[in-house]
């Protein structure tokens, strides 16, 4: 609007050209592409680029609490980097990161598209229902943690009094035993998980033609072959999507192991999340922390890229 | 010409853009500093000692004729919280620090010695005075201070006929008789935090063991002592996710017989009228031996801003906040033992039901005196230790592991 208004009176005291000249066109538009590209170009460099390069660098130094008064902090080489790989908690931390991410995302996965498939059918109170399956989304992480603490609980916790009046036992050491923690965290994962993966697979699921189910019955076929034949291929792109971000909010956790088991019993439920925030925030050692973050960042970019893969040979 | 005007308007809305970045950024960390108004960063977050603290504050800055404000974090947050500030030049002028985190900033060269600001050691006992220092400078001026005690429940105790226990052997045998149906004989926390360590110590240090030599046997037969109440289901299982607030919860809801404690939990105690509760110093592993605990509380400091005038002011504010008649209006108001000798002697006729606290305190040890700023090493890898060694390893192995965590400094 501006631009118009103001150039009008300026062109009117050139000498009008016909023609308009093509070179200085090209580049009128060429400047005005970057100009819509810049804001997203800024914030990117400024949000997510600084704090990236920031980050490499800092685990390539000395970097201590003294550093906050001097801003001085000397590299170090790689001393940060092996000093990280040869502490056994590290090894361990990422096995737990592994299991525990391929653990929730396998539950989250298989429940939510269970679900999203149940509520694919209208049934009297199906809103209701859906909607009510919605709630742990809506807790906040940290009060889901702290309430999952007091329902874990050895000897007063509701579950075990649960099972225990079944008859089940009711002794289970959910969040005291370091056999048992690491799939307790991954269960209460596993259920803040579903919601999420319930309504993108059923926004999913809404999009699937219903002819292409009524062909399938009139050739015979059963629930569980429209299912595999109609239902999985064309879900495949949303099934992409939920892993994928899925993966990123796994892979990362720290909130939820901290208010569970605060990495216990014994590091049973270290993370890469936790080592990092006790490398940084507990030993105040801000080059090991920044080791542990890059690892994890490198661990999601290798991700990321077989999702850019797999989505351009899908745009194909 | 249309050129010229697009390229200039955008360099303006880039420069637009980036004064703006700046100045958001910028706001952040210039600070103006009111002449007449001095910030305190403490971790006074509950509404009742933010309350006490508010009133002292009040006191002081009319008798210093200054405002002065407080800034509550919680309490894992006030070191990270005051090293971001000081990266920002924006250090307030005075830092309520945890006693076992002061080193770390005094060692950064965070912060000014006290002395040199006119505040006097003097009626502080030699203890608290190191308890305040870093390699023999004094740079925290404690209120007050605490430490833990074994509380009981007197009606409990009374019904068994069991007298209040004083060595392990008699700590073990009555914990095990109290416990019955869903009562546990004692409740304490083997958390994975400081909690569990600050919980540990008077086991390890009573029976001689050094935080130095994490596998030495005397540590070893401390962690084995606990182990023993385990196995004799005296403990629940779940001690080793309880913080010291979980313990609390536990013996108020009559889950416990005994705990280990610290006063902090006295004011929450006292809600309940029903509830009678005594208390005494920790069991001993021999009878006659030193029940010596870890000093715990925080310390007063003035950080290094390099106003030197404000610095001085900051001093003052010190001192006062840490007079003697403060301290005692403080420790009555939070059930803490005063720091200062004078007052601690008049706390002692006033709350008489807390005088084996006070002895406790006298023999406590600082957690930092040997180790200094490298105590949060020794720290996590206690923590582990004791965990592993409660769920199930030998407490020798679990102990040989964490001294070699502690050395290799991970």
């Amino acid at each position: 609007m501006t631009t118009s208004s103001i150039t009008a009176p300026a062109a009117a005291r050139e000498p009008r050209t016909t023609v308009p000249d093509p070179a200085r066109q090209r580049r009128r538009r060429t400047l005005a592409r970057w100009g819509f590209v810049a804001p997203a170009v800024v914030f990117m460099l400024l949000f997510f680029g600084y704090p990236l390069v920031r980050n490499v660098v800092m685990s390539f130094q000395h970097y201590t609490p003294k550093t906050f008064f001097t801003g001085h902090a000397p590299f170090n080489g790689t001393d940060n980097w092996s000093h990280v790989f040869r502490d056994a908690l590290f090894g361990k931390a990422l096995w737990h990161t592994l299991v525990f991410t391929a653990g929730s995302l396998l539950g989250q996965f298989c429940i939510g598209l269970a679900l999203a498939v149940f509520f694919n059918r209208r049934f009297p109170l199906g809103g209701v229902l859906r909607s009510l399956i919605l709630l742990p989304w809506l807790v906040p992480m940290v009060v889901s943690g702290v309430v999952w603490r007091r329902i874990l609980d050895q000897d007063t916790g509701v579950l075990n009094s649960f099972l225990g009046t079944l008859g089940l036992g009711g002794h289970t050491p959910w969040l005291t035993s370091p056999g048992v923690a690491l799939l307790s965290v991954i269960l209460v994962n596993i259920w803040i998980g579903i919601p999420f993966n319930m309504v993108i697979l059923y926004g999913g699921l809404q999009e699937i033609p219903r002819e292409l189910y009524e062909a399938a019955s009139l050739d015979g076929a059963s629930a569980w072959r429209s299912f595999r034949s109609i239902t999985l291929p064309m879900l495949r792109p949303v099934i992409t999507v939920v892993l994928v971000l899925g993966f990123m909010s796994t892979v990362k956790i720290l909130d939820l192991i901290l208010a569970l088991t605060d990495g216990g019993p014994a590091d049973a439920t270290q993370t890469l999340g936790t080592l990092t925030y006790q490398n940084s925030f507990v030993q105040l050692d801000f080059g090991a922390g920044a080791v542990v973050g890059n690892v994890l960042i490198l661990i999601s970019a290798v991700f990321a890229v077989f999702y850019l893969r797999a989505n351009r040979t899908e745009g194909k | 010409m249309s050129k010229r005007f697009n390229t200039s308007f955008s360099t303006r809305i880039v420069a637009a853009a980036c004064v703006l970045v700046a100045s958001a950024t910028l706001t952040g960390c210039g600070q103006d500093r009111d002449d007449g108004v001095y910030t305190v960063l403490n971790s006074s977050t509950d509404e009742t000692y933010h309350r006490w603290d508010a009133e002292a504050m009040a006191r002081c800055g009319k008798r210093l004729g200054i405002t002065i404000e407080q800034q509550s974090v919680p309490a894992a947050q006030v070191m990270t919280k005051a090293l971001r500030m000081a990266s920002s030049k924006s250090l307030p002028d005075i830092v309520q620090f945890d006693a076992s985190e002061m080193p770390t900033f005094a060692e950064a060269g965070g912060l000014i010695d006290l002395r040199t600001l006119g505040l006097s050691t003097r009626d502080i006992p030699r203890g608290i005075v190191d308890f305040g220092s870093y390699k023999g400078t004094y740079y925290g001026a404690a209120r007050s201070v605490n430490t833990l005690a074994l509380f009981y429940n007197k009606d409990v105790l009374r019904q068994a006929g069991l007298p209040v226990p004083t060595t392990w052997d008699e700590l073990r045998a009555s914990a095990k008789k109290l416990t019955r149906g869903k009562r546990y004989g004692l409740a304490l926390s083997a958390g994975g935090a400081e909690d569990g360590v600050f919980q540990f110590l008077p086991f390890m240090w009573s029976n001689g063991g050094d935080e130095r030599r994490l596998d030495g046997p005397r540590v070893v037969q401390a962690l084995d002592f606990w182990k023993s109440l385990l196995k004799d289901g005296s403990l629940s299982k779940s001690t080793v996710s309880w913080t010291q607030a979980d313990v609390n919860d536990q013996f108020m809801a009559g889950n416990a017989a005994m705990m280990i404690n610290g006063p902090w939990q006295v004011e929450t105690l006292n809600t309940d009228k029903s509830l009678h509760w005594g208390i005494a110093r920790i069991p001993v592993p021999r009878a006659g031996a030193a029940s010596v605990g870890p000093l715990g509380g925080a310390v007063l400091t003035v950080p290094n801003t390099g106003d030197a005038a404000r610095e001085r002011m900051a001093g003052r504010i010190v001192a006062c906040l840490s007079s003697e008649q403060e301290q005692l209006t403080y420790a009555l108001n939070s059930w803490m033992v005063p720091a200062n000798e004078k007052a601690a002697a008049v706390w002692r006729k006033r709350v008489p039901e807390l005088q084996a606290l006070a002895g406790q305190v006298a023999a406590a040890r600082s957690r930092t005196a040997e180790l200094g700023a490298g105590w949060s090493s020794v720290s996590l890898a206690l923590q582990s230790a004791f965990q592993s060694a409660l769920t199930g390893q030998s407490s020798q192995a679990a102990l040989k592991r964490a001294q070699q965590r502690a050395t290799s400094g991970n």
